[in-house]
Order: structure tokens, then sequence, then C-alpha cells
């Protein structure tokens, strides 16, 4: 298998260009809720896409993060479906999604307390050892301030892979949208980050929100990645050299081979890194 | 947004997750709101979680949409979700009940076809996403000696649904709405069954007679051939094996035929 380079989202209305596209280095991630299901169709495309091209499989519904107890059936299908498309990465994220029942469909902030360090451990290590595969942890974008954080979130993050083993999952684009959110510097946290967990970089796209513009951006996946967005990337590339990055596009899709021609450009900045892999 | 908000009142990890899950679906200007939901930020997880939810909604109803459009169908679904989020990541999947729920909305109170759509539409992506079978073949009943054909069980195919509509011909507007065929001036008022199955990969749909469904019904609860025929009687004394059966199989309602010992 050659090393993954730059890879894209898969999403269905590209599905029979991704499966002809050729190019050093390319992978498709999707998200592993889509194929969480019995039979049909969707599975299909998969196996097929997977016959062609190495694959990422990116968890939005874990919760992680979540006080209740991990959901048994939700882990119990992911594994039969890492059994069965081998995924080369499988990534979830800092965050939380489930309460008293309830699938709520967003990454959900929380305060970085001993208590969460202590949850995000046990249910990684819970996912780790029910698919047998070490699982990346993605940084969140944070929209709001909120109270009672012990620990910031790069030493948090630190902490849960040195207790799990897990990998790490940089995503520079909420990177940018928390710092500016936040008033953090998006540079002081790239050049924090421990490089030598990052198995998978995203990048992506964001807007300004409709009402309050520039002083809240939204981490919405629905435009190309944006100059700063690009440069924090080619930042940390040039610090950690080349890992495994993805263009992560959601929403207002552009034609397939746009999507590709950013992807190309990822790609050569990784071409170009000189930096030795940490 | 560097301003600090005010202390949450939740202790643990648990709390603060129950008040925060508890107002993305609350008013953002009730008085009971946390300072945390009165954050600017806030409304963006709240708008994120709401728009998840309606845009899964109208993929899985999408004859619902046609029907009443975006706007309505938007302010129907938000209403929905709020009363049943989903329950799993899938959202694939998400929606079961959205009939039921339009079946008690007021607004929708005029347009009494549209539960039957939202259950057709339900109904398609329930199929879509069941999991895969064999599709039983005519000949394998052909093989059985009579007395072993009545004592077998058809097994209806894990990708079949079926429909009734005793007053209203729900499937035919929804099917029309499907296949993009224009509707009859004078649609005729009367009653429609309808089975949906996906034999390989594309979910097809039959308008079925009554006697049908009633011999679906039975096998679906592990009636035998000849207790399934019983229960046809009871809703046509005169009918028997009639064409309905070949048609049943023939559209791949059965996935195989379980000979008992």
């Amino acid at each position: 298998m050659a090393a993954l380079g730059a890879g894209l989202g898969l999403k269905a209305e590209h599905f029979d260009e991704a499966l002809a596209c050729r190019r050093d280095g390319l992978w498709f991630e999707v998200h592993a809720e889509n194929y969480l299901v019995t039979g049909g169709p969707r599975r299909a495309w998969l196996d097929a896409i997977r016959r062609e091209h190495p694959l990422s499989l990116h968890g939005v519904s874990l919760s992680l993060a979540g006080a209740d107890e991990l959901d048994a059936t939700a882990l119990a299908s992911l594994a039969a479906l890492v059994r069965r498309v081998e995924p080369e990465l499988i990534s979830e994220h800092l965050a939380w999604s489930r309460q008293g029942g309830r699938y709520l469909p967003d990454l959900l902030p929380f305060p970085r307390s001993a208590e969460a360090l202590a949850t995000l451990c046990a249910n990684v290590a819970r996912v780790q050892d029910a698919l047998g595969r070490t699982l990346a942890l993605e940084n969140p974008s944070h929209y709001l301030a909120l109270d009672g954080h012990e620990w910031g979130e790069i030493d948090f993050l630190a902490e849960i892979a040195r207790r799990t083993g897990c990998s790490l999952l940089l995503d520079i684009n909420n990177v940018y949208v928390s710092a500016r959110n936040l008033g953090t510097s998006a540079e002081r946290y790239v050049d924090a980050f421990p490089a030598e967990r990052v198995v998978e970089i995203h990048i992506a796209g964001h807007r300004p929100d409709e009402r309050l513009g520039d002083q809240l951006l939204i981490d919405s996946h629905d435009a190309p990645v944006a100059a700063p967005v690009w440069r924090l990337y080619e930042r940390f590339v040039e610090r950690a050299g080349a890992r495994p990055t993805l263009i992560e596009r959601d929403a207002r899709l552009p034609a397939f081979a746009e999507l590709l021609g950013e992807r190309d450009a990822a790609q050569s900045r990784l071409a170009r890194t000189t930096a030795v892999v940490e | 947004m560097t301003r600090k908000a005010p202390p949450l009142h939740g202790e643990s990890l648990r709390d603060f997750q129950r008040d925060f899950a508890a107002a993305l679906f609350a008013d953002a200007a009730a008085p009971e709101a946390t300072a945390l939901a009165r954050q600017p930020g806030f409304a963006v997880y709240r708008n994120t979680v709401r728009l998840a939810c309606v845009e899964a909604l109208a993929a899985n109803h999408p004859t619902v949409v046609q029907l009443v459009g975006e706007a309505w169908f938007g302010d129907a679904a938000a209403i929905f979700a709020a009363a049943h989020p989903p329950r799993d990541g899938v959202l694939a999947g998400y929606g079961e009940g959205f009939a039921e729920f339009l079946a008690d909305f007021a607004p929708a109170r005029e347009l009494v076809y549209l539960p039957g759509i939202a259950e057709l539409d339900r109904c398609w992506t329930e199929a879509h996403l069941a999991a895969d079978a064999p599709v039983l073949a005519a000949p394998a009943l052909v093989a059985l000696a009579p007395a072993e054909l009545a004592a077998a069980r058809l097994v209806p195919h894990p990708a079949a649904r079926w429909v009734r509509f005793p007053m209203l011909p729900a499937f035919t507007i929804w099917r029309r709405h499907r296949e993009a065929l224009a509707l009859d001036d004078d649609l005729p008022w009367v009653g429609e069954n309808a089975l949906l199955v996906r034999p390989v990969d594309t979910v097809q749909w039959h308008a079925v007679d009554a006697v049908a469904l009633a011999f679906l019904d039975a096998s679906a609860e592990g009636a035998s051939f000849a207790a399934a025929l019983d229960a046809v009687a009871v809703v046509d004394p005169r009918c028997g094996v009639g064409a309905w059966l070949p048609a049943l199989i023939g559209a791949g309602a059965f996935t195989r035929i379980e000979v008992s010992q």
C-alpha cells in the first residue's frame, strides 16, 4: 500500500468520479454513520470504493465525552464495519453528542475537568478494545467561552493519548475557527500540538455567522479552504513532516474536479515538505 | 467572544450535559435559559442540531417535501425533532413516527393524505436500508408436494414493506410524485394497498390486492401456507390462490420457503 497523501471526503454525488480517479497518495474518508446500515446499496458503494482506494472512517456520534454510557449497539455495528472495510484510519471527536437516550447531531463542548478526562479515557479505551484498532481523536471547533476548564485543550488531548495510546487528528480549520472565536492564537496552538501523535490532518472551509459576521466563524465545511488555514497547515507540516491530509467538504459541493484541485494542492505541499517525520 | 460566561449551575459532567441538551431545544429567550445558552455562540449548536434533524427528515421524506414545500416541511420537521430527536447517529434511518406525528399535526389537518405519503416515504427508507437477502423464485413452490406446501411457510423478504390505505388513493399520489408523472384531475378517491420491495439494489413498488396483504401479514407472523390462505379467506371467502400469489412472488416479497420437517 502506497503511503497516504492527501485525501477527499467521499460524497454520494461524486461516487463514480471518485471510484475512477487515480492519483498518487489519494484516499477517501467517509462518515462511518452513513454506512452503519443493515444492508442495501450504500454498503455496496463503500465496498466498491474500498477495492480501489485506501479508506478512512470518521465517526461523529460515539459521544466519547458523554457522561452517558456508550451506545453498545452503535459500537458493535462500527466494529463490524471496521472488520468489513479494514480502514487505514479511524477517527472520532473530543466532544459529546448523546444525552438521555437521544442523539444530538453536533459535536458539543464540555468543561475539560478531571471527571471529563476520566470519562474520555475510559470511553476511548473501550472503543479501541471493541475495534481492535487505534483511534485518532480530533480537536473540535469552539463557539462558547465555558467555565470550569481545568486543562488546556492540547494538554488534555496529549494526556488522553498518553493514557490510552490513542492517536490525534489535528483539524487545522477547527484550530483557526476556535482561535478566532475565543480570542486565542492559532499559531501557538499549531506550534504546541504534539506532532508525534498526529496521524491525520483535516483542512476545510468556514464562513462568518450570518448575524454576527467575522466575530463568530462557523466551521461550515461549505467553502474552499481559506488562505490563513493553508498557512497554518504549511506551518505545521514544515515542523512535523507530511501527514495524511483530508480536504473536508460536506456542503455546497462543487464539481469533483474542483475538490480534486484543492486536494492536489495539499498533495504538492506534502511532497515539498522536507521535515523528517518525528 | 472573549467574554466569560457566568458559572454553570450543574456541577458534574452529567448535569452540564443535561442542562446543555435541554437548552438546545428550549426557547433562547426563556427566562430559565442558562447564561451559557444566552451566549451568541450557543445558537450555532442550536442551529446545527435543528438543521441536521430537519435535513435528515427531508432527505428521508422527499415526497412529503414535494407536496408541502421546503418552508412548511422545515417548520413541521423542527417541531417533530424537538419532541422526537434521533436516537442514534444513523440519520439515514431517522424519522420513525413522523407519519403519526403528521396525522395529529393541526396545520396538516386538511391534507388528509399527507400521513400516508410520509408512511410510504418511511417504507422506502426502511426497504433501502434493510438487510440483503435472496429472493424466493416460483419454482421452489412448484417443487413441493401439496401437503408439504400447505405446511410450509413463506418468509417475507427483509426489505419488503406493505401498507393499507382503506379510504385514500395515497399510493397513487405518492407514486406519481416518485415517478414524476402528472396526477389525474379527477383522481378516484378509493382505498389502495401498496407493497415496497428491494430485490437487489433498487427499491420498487407495486399496487397489490387486499388479499395479498392478508397473506403477507399472516406469513410475517409465522403462519403456514395453508393458515395464510385461511387469512385470505377471511378477507375474501371466494378468492383462494389467485393471480395475487405469483404477483407477490414475482415482485420479490419473499426470501425463502421453510419446509417443516
